[in-house]
């Protein structure tokens, strides 16, 4: 099954996505894995001011039955949440690049790090290669 | 049976009294008015004893149970639970005995925990058994603390691992992260084992230990069981054995002689003691005399004619408060000392005889996990060659409607779409070809038209319930307003001057 | 065959043609042979009448509430059962049923957690509760492991020395692995202010039980506001009987108010299975262990209940679930439910009131006899300490010999009493029962 996963977003391999607002980057995650989650009612996030390295887990998505860990894709202090989406949670179902982002962060090392990250062509490949594994 | 029955809140009336109590019969002592409550007990029904006994028992026409029929739950052990049991847990001497009486005056109680703690230590082959652990998971969490303190006290400190199969039931590595253990997971191997290169590739001077479930939760004998416990135990660690799916076993092996340590036993499945809705259970656990010290405080121990209770030297310490689920310990001894070593056996023997004729009968459809010889639970897939949009789950509803309590579903999760079927010793053939007839007259639905499946059940108490709502918005509590709100989001929702109002 | 095998012989040779083998032995072929099929030694089998008088041997060895008159509590409360609980219990519908896995033939348990959950709300004061643990004991300690995880960096529990001597051990068994302190209760003649005092930045969460081991009643105001002014929380250990009659946990600023839910309906049974009552405040829901049922609708828009909340626990968390509890005490949950419906408003109260009365005029009548003096301050609910003019162990052999079962011999627990037994009165202790046991008393410390 085809997703969305649009051309002018970074995407870790663990399914977040990075868009990059001037100095400030928007966190997500991807249709691939709101798609896998199922209906999602449950997302917690973190403080804003928080600092985050990355990989590291800094918030949980849940559906009835799964729950997954969010993870930083690129390091940096974290300048905004989505709150609308603890009250919304569907949002991320329903808007997973535009409504449904989760943070905005203030990165520290983004030249760096963007490297790490997919391309959309590299991501789609990633998400073929997984799927195929089940 | 499809009656609504509101929320008991909902059938209160005020001043009303369900039960006839003593008088007060003492002069009036003061009352210290600072503490007192004030609110009136908000939330608390007011009924007569008719309208509760009412409600419960058109509450109780909307369960399932085993008395009703087969109840197929993989892992589960839903085995006919004897009603001489219930008679023997309620003699007063045991449904009335305080458990802080003092042991001259608890004889009996002893005496039968002693008995029930050498039984099982027969049939598994332990040196040791304690009877305190409340379920499985706490019988679990009794065994890697036993194992930690283990290492410590041999001043092996480094052992902070527990290795688990990547089938494991999801309480062995939620049971190690509570006794602060590392959880490494192990994969199966092509024939559903444990993979030994896999598990040699992770065991090292790190592991506590291995928890195995065998027969594990596909249904199959772990056949290196013994080198798996060899390699565990050259790494200096130990082998911790689930004891869930003991029930394909007794008599045909005992967990000590293929070199496991430590085990639980699910009273409530092996022996029978009754679910209860979900509880209580009972998990006691045996091992080995070099784990003995470690054993939960305290057990039932004997000197000369006199029965007492005894504090392991090096015990971790009491896992619950007093001696156990006691009630649940009466039940499981009455069941061991009505069957005897032969009738245990035959219960192996035909519980694994009805997993094997499931498998042999449904498997040109479901498709098996694992194409061999199964133990007491057979693991399908709910793929369908003619439906392939049909989902395990579809399937398990479209059971309901036939009938059929549902198999396990979506476990182990290794297994896509799993299907996992424990029909127990107590499913007679009849009542297996009529369980296999449906599931093969499903398929045959599905291919024809899924919408069948899609929409069961369509006879039970209610049809596919909203989880996701459930989840978003939770209502955990009877509110009034709340109710409403639920009831007014759907046209067909039955007017509230109904449900106000007692049907009866 | 026994008479739990439904099988035939002919089915089971229709069964081993089908599975394409000779003989059941074939299908254990996968266990290692030297170890197949070993000697397994158990007593001689017996039929249902000679079973049936076994058991009611060994039932008669111990004394019991219809053998006895119970004076002993500490933990486990000899009260009124109505009839009609135990007949529900005895429905098959409950006690051969599982767990709600499928919510469409499984509506009555699910409805049961959800108004057992609804009751528990009313009584301790909390916003949310869960579908229950194996017991006080239990309860208590996933309690302090809930607060541990809802705290950032604080890693002290701070329990006091009037919580069930057996709740401590339970507490402490289940930290052991997680380097956590438990302190407060080293010193057990410490006081509550005592221990309070110990109350710093590193608290995660104070322990207080009320009425405490000693039948004490406490008011939890102040101690909320202590612990909360340093950033931890309060766990309340109730008894829910008292609860009849006196401050809601919830009303006190308890965070998390855990009990033994034994007391209301179900039997003493030598200590199990109980209940253990766990609720919280709202905003801790996530970090709940435990089962929770939801209201919600089904797809005619008819209401109905499932286990909800689910992603806390072990079968989809696995190692970062918040607890590895997997089954309740459900048919012991279902007791509570229907005692506390049939109690209602009026009967709670009424129970909780006659327990204190007698209480109270047992506590006065055994402080006039001479030797005894009453040890537990007021305000005290069903329960009272008494310091005894001879070992407690030598006076309740005397007693037994009157019919009467004791109380609890404090020596070991709290030595610094000296010879003291914890007495429980409640509404099955009549006055003459307690006159009786007071007469006893005095005749024994002669």
């Amino acid at each position: 099954m085809a997703n969305n996963t649009p051309d002018n977003l970074r995407y870790a391999k663990t399914h977040e996505w990075v868009r990059v607002d001037g100095d400030e980057v928007t966190v997500g995650i991807s249709d691939y894995a709101q798609e896998s989650l199922g209906d999602v009612v449950f997302v917690e996030l973190p403080s804003v001011g928080r600092t985050l390295a990355m990989g590291e887990a800094f918030g949980v998505v849940e559906s009835v039955k799964a729950a997954s860990d969010v993870y930083a894709p690129v390091s940096g202090e974290v300048t905004a949440i989505n709150e609308a989406l603890l009250d919304a949670p569907e949002t991320l179902n329903s808007d997973p690049y535009g409504e449904g982002w989760m943070l905005k962060l203030r990165p520290s090392d983004l030249a760096g790090e963007q490297e790490k990250l997919l391309d959309a062509a590299a991501y789609s490949q990633h998400v073929e290669d997984e799927a195929s594994k089940h | 049976m499809n009656n609504y029955e509101p929320p008991i809140f909902e059938l209160s009336g005020p001043g009303k009294i369900g039960a006839n109590l003593p008088r007060l019969d003492v002069p009036q002592a003061e009352l210290p008015q600072a503490l007192l409550r004030d609110d009136g007990l908000p939330g608390i029904p007011e009924l007569t004893e008719t309208e509760v006994t009412r409600h419960f028992t058109r509450i109780s026409q909307r369960n399932f149970c085993i008395d009703t029929g087969m109840y197929p739950l993989g892992s589960c052990t839903m085995k006919y639970n004897p009603k001489v049991h219930e008679e023997a847990a309620r003699l007063p001497g045991f449904a009335f005995a305080h458990p802080m009486q003092p042991e001259a005056q608890s004889q009996g109680a002893l005496e039968l925990m002693y008995g029930l703690q050498n039984y099982l230590a027969e049939l598994s082959g332990f040196d040791q058994v304690s009877l305190q652990p409340a379920a499985g998971a706490q019988g679990e969490f009794t065994g890697v603390l036993v194992f930690r303190a283990y290492h410590l006290d041999r001043g092996d400190t480094e052992r902070n691992e527990i290795l688990v199969p990547d089938s494991a039931h999801g309480t062995n590595p939620a049971t190690a992260a509570m006794v602060g253990m590392k959880v490494v997971e192990v994969k199966s191997g092509p024939r559903g084992n444990c993979s030994i290169e896999d598990l040699k590739a992770k065991l090292g001077p790190h592991t506590a230990g291995l928890m195995l479930t065998n027969p594990n939760t596909l249904g199959l004998f772990e056949q290196n069981i013994q080198e798996i416990a060899r390699l565990v135990h050259e790494a200096g660690g130990l082998m911790y054995g689930d004891g869930a799916n003991f029930n394909a076993i007794l008599g045909i092996v005992k967990p000590r002689d293929v070199g496991f340590d430590f085990m639980h036993y699910n009273l409530h499945k092996t022996f029978t003691t009754p679910h209860g809705g979900g509880g209580p259970g009972s998990g006691a656990v045996g091992c080995t005399k070099e784990l003995a010290p470690y054993m939960p405080a305290p057990v039932a121990d004997k000197d000369g004619d006199r029965y007492y209770f005894r504090t392991p030297e090096k015990s971790i310490g009491r896992v619950k408060s007093f001696w156990g689920n006691f009630g649940m310990l009466v039940r499981a001894w009455a069941y061991i000392r009505t069957l005897g070593a032969a009738g245990l056996k035959e219960v192996s023997d035909n519980a694994v005889l009805n997993a094997n004729y499931i498998r042999v009968r449904l498997q040109h459809v479901y498709p098996v996990a694992y194409d061999r010889t199964c133990m007491h639970e057979v693991v399908l897939k709910g793929q369908l060659k003619e439906a392939p949009q049909a989902r395990t789950l579809d399937i398990a509803k479209r059971l309901i409607d036939y009938g059929f309590h549902p198999p396990t579903v979506y476990f182990p999760i290794s297994v896509p779409e799993a299907l996992m079927i424990e029909p127990t010793e107590t499913e007679s053939k009849r009542n297996l070809d009529a369980f296999c007839d449906a599931m093969l007259k499903i398929a045959q639905e599905a291919a024809e038209d899924i919408n069948i499946l899609k929409n069961a059940p369509t006879t039970a108490p209610v049809r596919r319930l909203d989880e996701v709502g459930a989840a978003r918005k939770p209502i955990l509590t009877y509110d009034r307003a709340r109710f409403r709100e639920l009831r007014g989001e759907h046209e067909h929702a039955t007017p509230d001057d109904q449900l106000t109002v007692p049907s009866y | 065959m026994s008479h739990y095998i439904s099988n035939t012989e002919q089915d089971r040779a229709a069964m081993l043609k089908a599975v394409g083998v000779a003989e059941v032995a074939e299908l254990f072929e996968v266990v290692p042979q030297e170890v197949r099929f070993p000697n397994v030694e158990l007593p001689k089998l017996l039929s249902e009448p000679e079973l049936l008088r076994e058991l009611r041997r060994m039932s008669n060895l111990n004394a019991n509430a219809q053998s006895h008159s119970i004076f002993l509590g500490a933990g486990a409360y000899n009260h009124f059962v109505p009839a009609a609980v135990d007949a529900l219990l005895r429905r098959a519908e409950y006690y051969t049923a599982y767990t709600p896995y499928q919510p469409e033939i499984s509506q009555g348990t699910l409805q049961v957690i959800f108004e057992y959950q609804t009751l528990m709300c009313g009584l301790t004061g909390m916003d949310v509760a869960n579908a229950s643990h194996y017991d006080g004991a239990t309860a208590l300690a996933e309690a302090a492991g809930m607060a541990l995880n809802s705290t950032r960096n604080k890693r002290t529990i701070l329990v006091t020395p009037t919580v069930h001597p057996q709740y401590r051990q339970v507490l402490r068994t289940y930290m052991q692995g997680l380097g956590v302190r438990i302190t407060g209760d080293e010193n057990v003649a410490a006081s509550l202010d005592d221990v309070l005092g110990q109350i710093d930045d590193g608290t995660a969460a104070v322990i207080v039980q009320t009425p405490d081991f000693l039948g004490q009643l406490h008011d939890l105001k102040p101690i909320a506001d202590k612990i909360h002014a340093a950033g931890g929380l309060l766990i309340a250990s109730v008894d829910p009987i008292a609860l009849g009659l006196f401050q809601a946990p919830g009303a006190a600023g308890a965070d998390i108010v855990v009990g033994e839910g034994q007391p209301l309906g179900i039997p003493l049974s030598y200590g199990g299975p109980y209940l253990g009552i766990f609720a919280c405040k709202e905003q801790y829901v996530r970090r709940m262990p435990g089962r929770v049922a939801g209201a919600t609708t089904d797809l005619d828009g008819q209401v109905g209940y499932v286990l909800t909340l689910q992603t806390r626990e072990q079968h989809i968390r696995r190692e970062k679930a918040t607890s590895n509890i997997c089954t309740n005490q459900g048919l012991m949950m279902l007791a509570s439910t229907v005692y506390t419906c049939l109690m209602g408003k009026t009967g709670l109260r009424t129970v909780a009131e006659l327990c204190y009365h007698r209480a109270h005029y047992a506590a006065a009548e055994i402080a006039k006899l001479p030797g005894f003096e009453l040890l537990t301050p007021a305000p005290f609910f069903k329960e009272f300490a008494v310091r005894t003019p001879k070992p407690v162990a030598e006076l309740n052999q005397l007693l037994d010999t009157r019919g009467i079962v004791g109380g609890y011999d404090l020596k070991q627990d709290y030595p610094h009493l000296g010879n003291a037994m914890l007495i429980a009165v409640t509404e099955l202790n009549s006055k003459a029962d307690i006159d009786a046991f007071v007469a006893a008393l005095a005749e024994s410390s002669r």
